[in-house]
């Protein structure tokens, strides 16, 4: 078992707000994950739960105001990221931490050349010279498979279909051998076989590298072929965090079970067209959360009980459930 | 009534966009959208269109609603040759044929309220009086699960899959035969996927709808379809039952593209196919079978000649040399 001190990332009790003119919206309440050295973990969730709040937090990217981290502890490699100087966590991001993003389109400048934006990062973080991280960038381009690089390195984003583009990012988040990279959604936006090829990239350059991952979806089938250990997250809160396997094979919260049931599915053992047993109602807004057990008013299994917020109960060894079922 | 069932049928559809390189100039080249499909759709089922982006399935189910005119080809409704119609006899088409658009966010009108949204196309074909219509539009706001004093609020009140139930109940209100959901559900989160695909099922019951299913997820195309059209580039590559289609996939590309798809079960070995390089252009798109440069098949006839698309099977049909050369 990973002692306390071995792991690359943890974060405790992050509490990260949003005040509105509406009120306070809390994005993430109360959060604690660790990540070991060479990890991958799924953060699994829908709109709004919080996943990539908690990412941009990692990174001290949260816009304040209106968003404000009010409370926890987010130790990386020995530090507390949250107390460090904006100087220090410039450091830090693209360097040692780095990101990868949803709509590659929106997140590369469309009016600087690929080369030049993954130069910026080595020039900046290494001090390499122009022609240096020129070249530097033309080999990272090769290495993330985007063929006739020494040509391709000129274009601009639009110039580039949707994997290419998600390649070149990934290419500028790996240019200065992060230990940890942070994907929130990386193949979402793309075709089913690009996003087979971004997966198996990141795997293969993880393997190589020795990097740590965090990979944010709400798609269980990305999860169940890449990540090693789940958090799944329900407004601003973990509900459910174990391994891979224990996620698919004994869900345990309702929420959970609810989404496995909710997914149609290819593989062998089920009846198809049997209705999508699907979870009723919506995601709560988190201007208006319900009282007690956020996932209370939806859940089918709801008792006196759950008109108290439930905490991380251990159920078997290293499966924690937020779930009163299991007291 | 057609004595082979078919509510629609497609006859060598090809749609060419011209591409324009400058304003005024005539266009040179053009992205072939829709090369030549041959395609039924029968009366009460479910048909599947699958493919990537790119591939041209959006613009065949455009095609078939007239919303686009075809470059060649023919398109009978109920065994009419539609491409003959006036504006008033299409205007009349028009209340048998519906359209569900992907994306809930562009595809409402946002300064209209929704009752005024449902109602508009009683409004456009002149049925019923006022009294009349609004029972209409309450008995569809009940029909799709929403409530009634939902009338007179405005789509931006609404979450993404409330938005789509608004844009299936203005599919609904002048009671199609047909209708075409593009992407219905792409933009939803997993568990509205749910609800939003049993609503349609449940609807297609108690209304006797036929339904074009178009997406590009493999898993919900399987759950709703009852037969299911795979196209590659403007070809349609492979179409077969359901069940057969996922249980024996024989054109290469339909197995890259069941392979690509991420199942929610770690527990699985697969032996993935990953395609190499990029999807090709519909501008530019290879010689022969159109799939050959990523076909890990690929031999002598492929890049010579389009493949012809044949019943291999009863009802199993497949555009592929592996299954014979082309009569």
């Amino acid at each position: 078992m990973v002692g306390e001190n071995s792991y690359l990332l943890k974060i405790r009790n992050l509490h990260t707000y949003f005040f509105t003119d509406e009120g306070v919206a809390k994005a993430v309440d109360g959060v604690d994950l660790e990540l070991e050295e060479g990890g991958t973990l799924g953060l699994v969730g829908e709109s709004g739960c919080g996943k990539t709040v908690t990412a941009l937090s990692i990174m001290r990217l949260i816009p304040e105001p209106p968003g404000k981290i009010v409370n926890g502890e987010i130790s990386f490699d020995g530090s507390n990221l949250l107390t460090l100087s904006e100087a220090e966590m410039r450091k830090i991001r693209g360097r040692s931490i780095s990101m990868i993003f949803q709509e590659p389109m929106t997140s590369l400048n469309p009016v600087f050349q690929i080369g030049d934006q993954i130069s910026e990062v080595l020039r900046l973080h290494e001090g390499m010279s122009r022609r240096e991280a020129w070249n530097r960038s033309v080999e990272m381009l090769r290495m993330v498979g985007i063929p006739s690089p020494e040509r391709r390195i000129f274009e601009y984003p639009h110039q580039l279909s949707g994997g290419m583009r998600q390649r070149a990012m990934i290419a500028m988040a790996l240019a200065c051998s992060p230990k940890l990279m942070i994907a929130d959604e990386p193949t979402t936006a793309l075709d089913v076989t690009i996003q087979a090829q971004i997966l198996e990239l990141i795997n293969h350059l993880q393997k190589g590298k020795g990097m740590s991952v965090i990979l944010i979806t709400h798609n269980l089938g990305v999860i169940a072929e890449t990540a090693r250990k789940v958090a799944v997250m329900y407004a601003g809160r973990i509900v459910e965090y174990t391994g891979v396997r224990s996620i698919f094979g004994t869900p345990k919260h309702p929420y959970t079970q609810g989404l496995l049931k909710s997914i149609p599915r290819l593989d062998a053992d089920h009846i198809r067209k049997e209705k999508l047993e699907a979870i009723p109602g919506l995601v709560p807004s988190l201007l208006d959360l319900p009282k007690g057990c956020k996932f209370s008013n939806r859940c089918k299994y709801v008792f006196d009980r759950c008109a108290e917020e439930p905490s991380l109960i251990e159920t078997a060894s290293g499966h924690l459930v937020r779930c009163w079922l299991y007291e | 009534m057609n004595a082979n069932g078919n509510l629609v049928e497609a006859r060598n559809l090809k749609k060419f966009f011209p591409v324009h390189t400058h304003f005024f100039s005539r266009a040179k080249t053009f992205v072939q959208a829709v090369v030549g499909v041959n395609l039924s759709i029968r009366r009460g089922e479910t048909l599947g269109l699958v493919g990537e982006s790119g591939c041209g399935k959006s613009t065949l189910g455009r095609l078939i609603l007239r919303l686009e005119e075809p470059t060649e080809g023919q398109i009978f409704f109920e065994n009419e040759d539609i491409l003959q119609y006036d504006s008033e006899r299409l205007r009349q088409l028009r209340r048998e044929m519906q359209i569900i658009f992907q994306d809930p966010y562009s595809s409402l009108n946002p300064r209209k309220t929704v009752g005024s949204i449902i109602g508009e196309p009683l409004i456009i074909h002149r049925m019923g009086t006022k009294k009349e219509r609004e029972e209409r539009v309450l008995k569809l706001l009940e029909v799709v699960g929403l409530r009634p004093e939902h009338i007179n609020r405005y789509p931006h009140e609404f979450s993404g899959g409330q938005r789509q139930r608004i844009g299936i109940a203005r599919a609904l209100a002048l009671n199609p035969k047909l209708i075409i959901a593009d992407e219905p559900v792409s933009a939803l989160d997993v568990s509205i996927q749910a609800q939003v695909l049993n609503l349609l099922e449940d609807l297609q019951g108690e209304f006797h709808l036929t339904y074009l299913f178009i997406a590009h997820d493999l898993s919900v195309v399987e759950h709703i379809s009852d037969r299911v059209a795979v196209m590659h580039l403007g070809r349609i590559a492979e179409l077969a039952q359901s069940e057969e289609l996922y249980r024996d996939p024989k054109h290469p590309y339909t197995q890259a593209l069941l392979s690509a798809n991420p199942v929610p079960d770690p527990t699985l070995e697969r032996q993935r196919i990953i395609l190499q390089g990029e999807v090709p252009s519909p501008i530019n798109p290879p010689s022969g079978c159109n799939f050959h440069t990523r076909c890990p098949f690929k031999f002598e006839p492929c890049p010579k000649e389009v493949p012809q698309f044949k019943e291999i099977e009863p009802n199993h049909w497949v555009a592929c040399y592996l299954y014979g050369p082309n009569e």
